[in-house]
């Protein structure tokens, strides 16, 4: 394995720690928004997808990038968004009550 | 793919992860949560921007035309779709984000192919794990939001020899994976491990039934984060690997706690195909047919629910699919009117996904102070006069308390007849998602309202008012 693997195996582990850590404990109002939001999250994998299709010419790489591209950024605004009207609901429950 | 990036790129990243990480920090709780969201969305736009500044990145026309499709079409769903609608929408979305993880790692296999570069043993590895993640979390989304929306039948599908073909394709994806890491750059072994990775996929969610959805759902959910993380690997960038793995802890953190609600271990729910005629159920309903049902109407429900002291309301599924929960805030606003306390009781797998009541009651506007959780309800039920329950059947079956035999046994419930009486609205004596029949409906102190959710309420809302 070569040291950037190693380097990034580190970042992934350190980083599964701190999810956990950070997340535990969530009350079940906010499970749904807390799912929806770290979805959106997941989008990150449009960054990826910048970096396949950022060449300039028409290959396949950039086309099945550019899908991805699509496909995630879906994933983002659509995840961030959604979580947003929720909790807007909440919100405004909560000023009433 | 391990070209120097400017330092000013990776500090940004830096700033965007320490976002996503106070932005779920903040989700975690009711009065930062908006605020938690909107940090993360700050973060990943910077994430973006900078990304977009990386000196390989030369192709801005066509990529800032597609993440403008892609933003057009995110806030059209988001603002179209119904409350009701939303483990749909969720599941919908895990997939995009899976399917985008699973194409990067064929873009990039097909660059290093064109390029002639020679593809290492790392980027191979990481490449073939995420078409493995990105495409089962595609793939099992897809499916599952073909369940949760109707277009596909709830109940698990399963078929002889199911768990040797899966266990076949399995063998199929290791032995793929170890050619492929033999011979680098076999296109046709590559896309033969893509085929296996999104059939693994289908046949992952197909054997699991509606009301194990939730921890489907969730489960999905941490994989799209995996899938993510794996693509960080392919394209060695450590945003990816940090956002991914903060959304693979937190999705495997929702997917404990709804397993744990139904005493059941994740194997148990992936696996078991519950439900699917075991001899279990089958002797519970023969020993329950000869007992008698109490059935009321709309009036005599009224009238029990309008002249008790305290009511606690039981949601479920069946709630969720007549989208009842409006009527239902109506009704508890009579009973408030009439001097009722009410109070809603929550299962932690009421629904299809993790929060699902909390969700629809909060579009309905019921205040929050009124919403209580298993273990908070459960000791109040012996004060309560009328536990009203509406839509939900397994999650209020007290033979998952005492009935070793029941495959529900060991279940946490709502312990609903320990009310002095219970009311259950339902569409007829059909059973709940576990296909056991549920003693409940049978007790002296149950009274059953048959029909549906919605019409059910609205009438016993009407019959309230003229008390």
């Amino acid at each position: 394995m070569t040291e950037t693997l190693i380097a990034a195996l580190f970042v992934f582990v350190l980083a599964s720690f701190t999810g956990f850590e950070v997340i535990n404990k969530v009350p079940p109002t906010l499970h749904t928004p807390l799912m929806s939001g770290s979805n959106a999250i997941s989008g990150i994998a449009v960054l990826g997808a910048i970096v396949v299709s950022g060449e300039r010419n028409t290959s396949l790489t950039v086309i099945l990038g550019l899908i991805a591209v699509i496909l995630a950024t879906v994933n983002v605004v659509g995840g961030f968004l959604v979580t947003d009207r929720m909790l807007q609901m909440f919100k405004k429950k909560e000023a009433k009550a | 793919m391990t070209d120097f990036l400017p330092t000013g790129i990776q500090l940004t990243y830096l700033v965007a992860a320490s976002l996503f990480i106070l932005g779920l920090k903040k989700l975690g709780s009711p009065a930062t949560a908006r605020a938690g969201n909107v940090w993360a969305a700050v973060g990943m736009f910077l994430a973006i921007v900078a990304t977009l500044l990386d000196r390989q990145v030369l192709n801005y026309e066509m990529i800032l035309i597609a993440i403008a499709i892609g933003s057009v079409i995110g806030a059209v769903v988001a603002y179209k779709v119904a409350m009701t609608e939303m483990p749909q929408m969720v599941g919908l979305l895990n997939g995009l984000g899976g399917a985008a993880s699973a194409l990067v790692a064929v873009g990039e296999f097909w660059r290093l192919l064109g390029s002639g570069e020679p593809i290492s043993l790392d980027s191979n590895i990481s490449m073939l794990l995420d078409v493995l993640i990105g495409g089962v979390t595609f793939t099992g989304s897809f499916i599952a939001f073909a369940k949760l929306q109707g277009i596909m039948s709830g109940s698990p599908i399963t078929f002889s020899l199911q768990q040797p073909f899966n266990a076949s394709l399995l063998i199929g994806y290791v032995v793929g994976s170890g050619f492929l890491i033999l011979d680098p750059g076999n296109l046709p072994i590559f896309l033969g491990i893509v085929v296996i990775s999104l059939i693994l996929g289908v046949m992952f969610v197909i054997p699991i039934g509606g009301g194990d959805m939730p921890v489907v759902i969730s489960l999905l959910n941490s994989f799209s984060g995996l899938a993510a993380a794996a693509a960080g690997f392919v394209v060695m960038n450590n945003m990816l690997i940090i956002s991914g793995a903060l959304v693979g802890a937190s999705g495997l953190i929702l997917t404990q706690i709804m397993c744990k609600a139904m005493n059941r271990s994740l194997a148990n729910v992936l696996f078991s195909a519950f439900g699917t005629g075991s001899g279990a159920a089958a002797g519970a309903a023969g020993g329950a047919t000869d007992q008698t049902v109490h059935s009321i109407d709309a009036e005599e429900g009224a009238m029990m629910l309008g002249y008790a002291r305290s009511v606690v309301i039981i949601p479920g599924y069946g709630m969720a699919v007549a989208q009842a929960q409006h009527a239902v805030r109506e009704l508890a606003d009579q009973l408030d009117r009439l001097g009722v306390e009410v109070k809603y009781a929550i299962h932690p797998v009421a629904g299809r996904m993790p929060g699902h009541m909390n969700v629809l009651l909060a579009e309905a506007n019921v205040p929050y102070p009124q919403l209580y959780d298993m273990d908070d309800i459960n000791p109040q039920f012996d004060q309560t006069d009328v536990a009203l329950v509406i839509g939900a059947n397994d999650v209020v079956n007290p033979a998952a308390r005492h009935d070793s035999a029941s495959p529900i046994y060991g279940m946490p419930i709502l312990d609903v007849d320990r009310a002095k009486h219970t009311i259950v609205i339902k569409r007829g004596m059909s059973t709940g998602f576990a296909g056991v029949e549920n003693e409940l409906f049978y007790k002296d102190k149950t009274m059953m309202l048959f029909g549906s959710a919605k019409d059910m309420v609205a009438k016993l809302v009407s019959e309230v008012k003229q008390l």
